[in-house]
């Protein structure tokens, strides 16, 4: 019986009680929206650091991540390749000749970094060839180049344009190659689409005058990104003389993102939690205040303070549980129709793919969370009840049975 | 038998240094099956006397024993165990649980006992028939009248079987009807179950219906006639 009156409390002031649940509804809501909009941005930068930028693994020579020179490339890649693409839990290979240069246009330069790639190969890895906006992904008779929609507004060129690469052969004496446009990517990230162009290989082995077997990095897609630590070691094994590199070592500041998303969000929750636990506790202390005589009464005819704490406490928790469920089942049926629909964030476009995120963001729904945040308020519930628990269980009957409140 | 010994019972208040005597050295003895009522002009100390009575406040000296038991010894969840079972009190302004019906106020207090569901409903209909009210076991106090509160106030104290039943004041906010039914129903539990009262009031009407009758004044014990 306990459970009832506990429950019929909290209605015995409707307005208050309500003004209470909807706050903290409302301070719920915005904390699980929230991480699961994050979650959904972080998901999709993840995705596309790997997918678009650098795969799940790379092998390079040991020295070539420390000092980017062309000398330190791989000899006998394709049977490397043909090994790895072999491999359980491997999905695909590409391998790529790496060379910074300087491309020029007639208006103006930039310094970038060349990936030289089999089109074929680089298609099975990455998704550079989806996200051609014009223009289509290295083909063309001529030397073609693609280059990001970035660098074509900052060279002021557009399809069929023409483009000199100037970089350094194998042997050090300076080469320039004349390219054409065939076609104009556009990623997420705009500095990356400002930075990195991609050509043949074939048409790089010959300007540099590289071994055609060389390559200066080996991109390996796998089946699933669970499979990173083992497919790593097992590559590791295998090439013990080369540098094997999973993606979160390669790019630390997306791990990292990934890493801490969910401390950022159990901070963000806890100040939320926080700012709600101070209307709880006075929402409750008026409760216990306006019934000092019946809780007098409660105690006279025999509840003892354990029952007596135990009922403020549930009355307490069941308020924020009230709360807490309503904000949940809101964030959780939104969080579903956005992760259809997608939160369209072109406004601050610009920023946020300077940043390497996508403009259209779709929230991640994340039953382990859902529970995690329904236990915080459990215990925000339970922190709230304490203060007003022990105001009723300190009254002494026969003083507060005279009490007016 | 004696239900309760009161011996040289003293309450002080202290007021701005000032030591108020609200009991002054009070000794009675109260035998099972009395119908006591206690009188005095206010301030004269009849709360303050069933409140000691009662355990719901500690004396400053003196001692009260309640069927063997020396009250003033037990403390904190004992002392309020003691009183679910063997006292049963009315107040002045009946103090039901507004959320509960008229049948949950009654059972409320069976369960705090630990008694069955079953054994529950069982008595909370048979003393809402004793008090006449068994057609109101689904209303919540605010659809009740004072008079039918303050009936459903006795049932929640004979609820748990107490030694006695201590009633401050209980017809103060009562019309005459009322009073008169309220206590023909304590009368006859009285008689029928041998149930031991004791009253503080100042009503006329209580007192002609009391077997005893003690007169408190300045804390102490002016008379305390049996009639």
């Amino acid at each position: 019986m306990i459970w009832a009156v506990a429950w019929r409390n909290i209605w015995r002031n409707k307005g208050r009680s309500n003004v209470i649940i909807a706050a903290i509804a409302i301070g719920i809501f915005a904390g699980v929206f929230i991480w699961a909009f994050y979650n959904g941005m972080v998901a999709q930068r993840v995705q596309s650091a790997i997918i678009t930028e650098s795969s799940h693994l790379q092998i390079h020579h040991p020295e070539y991540l420390v000092n980017p020179d062309q000398k330190f490339f791989l000899e006998r890649s394709d049977s490397m390749a043909t090994t790895l693409d072999s491999l359980p839990g491997v999905k695909a290979v590409s391998r790529r000749i790496l060379v910074n240069a300087m491309i020029s246009s007639a208006e103006t330069g930039s310094g970038i970094k060349v990936f030289a790639i089999d089109p074929v190969e680089e298609r099975r890895v990455t998704n550079i060839g989806d996200k051609i906006s014009e223009g289509t992904y290295l083909e063309g008779r001529k030397t073609p180049i693609v280059i990001g929609e970035k660098l074509a507004e900052k060279l002021s060129v557009g399809l069929r344009s023409r483009l000199v690469l100037t970089l350094q052969m194998m042997d050090g004496t300076l080469t320039s190659g004349l390219f054409r446009v065939s076609g104009i990517y556009r990623t997420s990230n705009t500095m990356y689409d400002e930075a990195n162009v991609f050509v043949r290989r074939s048409d790089l082995v010959s300007l540099i005058n590289i071994d055609s077997n060389a390559c200066h990095e080996i991109a390996v897609l796998l089946d699933n990104n669970e499979l990173l630590n083992q497919a790593s070691g097992h590559i590791k094994e295998m090439f013990p003389g080369k540098d094997v590199k999973t993606w979160r070592e390669l790019m630390p500041e997306v791990s990292l993102i990934e890493k801490n998303m969910d401390v950022y969000m159990y901070f963000f929750m806890i100040i939320v939690l926080a700012a709600l636990i101070f209307g709880i506790i006075n929402t409750m202390l008026m409760a216990v205040l306006e019934r000092v005589k019946e809780l007098g009464m409660l105690m006279a005819v025999g509840m003892n303070k354990m029952r007596v704490f135990r009922m403020i406490v549930l009355e307490t928790v069941m308020l924020s549980i009230t709360g807490g469920v309503i904000g949940i089942i809101i964030a959780n049926v939104l969080v579903l129709v956005f992760n259809k629909r997608g939160i369209d964030l072109s406004l601050f476009a610009e920023g946020i793919e300077k940043m390497g995120y996508e403009s259209i963001v779709y929230p991640v729904p994340d039953l382990g969370m859902t529970f995690t945040v329904a236990f915080m308020v459990l215990l925000t519930g339970i922190a709230a009840a304490i203060y007003p628990a022990l105001r009723a269980v300190r009254l002494k009957p026969a003083e507060a049975l005279h009490m007016d409140n | 038998m004696k239900v309760i010994e009161v011996k040289k019972l003293v309450k002080e208040y202290t007021d701005a240094e000032l030591i108020v005597k609200a009991i002054n050295g009070v000794d009675l003895t109260f035998d099972e099956g009395e119908f006591t009522v206690i009188v005095g002009p206010s301030g004269s100390g009849k709360t303050t006397l069933l409140n000691l009575m009662g355990g719901l406040d500690a004396p400053t000296a003196g001692e009260v024993i309640i069927n063997d038991t020396r009250i003033n010894d037990l403390k904190g969840n004992r002392l309020i165990d003691f009183r679910l079972h063997n006292i049963g009190f009315v107040f002045q302004a009946y103090n039901l649980i507004p959320v509960l019906t008229a049948g949950e106020n009654i059972e409320f207090i069976m369960e705090l006992q630990g008694r069955s569901r079953d054994e529950r409903r069982r008595r909370s209909t048979e003393l809402l028939n004793a008090v006449g009210l068994s057609d109101r076991i689904n209303s919540r106090p605010s659809k009740l009248s004072g008079g039918q509160q303050q009936r459903v106030a006795v049932a929640r104290a004979l609820a748990s079987r107490p030694r006695f039943i201590l009633a401050d004041e209980p017809t103060a906010n009562l019309d005459s009807v009322s009073t008169e039914n309220l206590l023909d129903i304590m009368e006859k539990l009285n008689q029928e179950e041998k149930m031991t009262f004791i009253f503080s009031t100042h009503d006329a009407r209580v007192v002609k219906k009391a077997h005893r009758v003690i007169t408190l004044e300045d804390g102490m014990v002016l008379s305390d006639v049996r009639i």
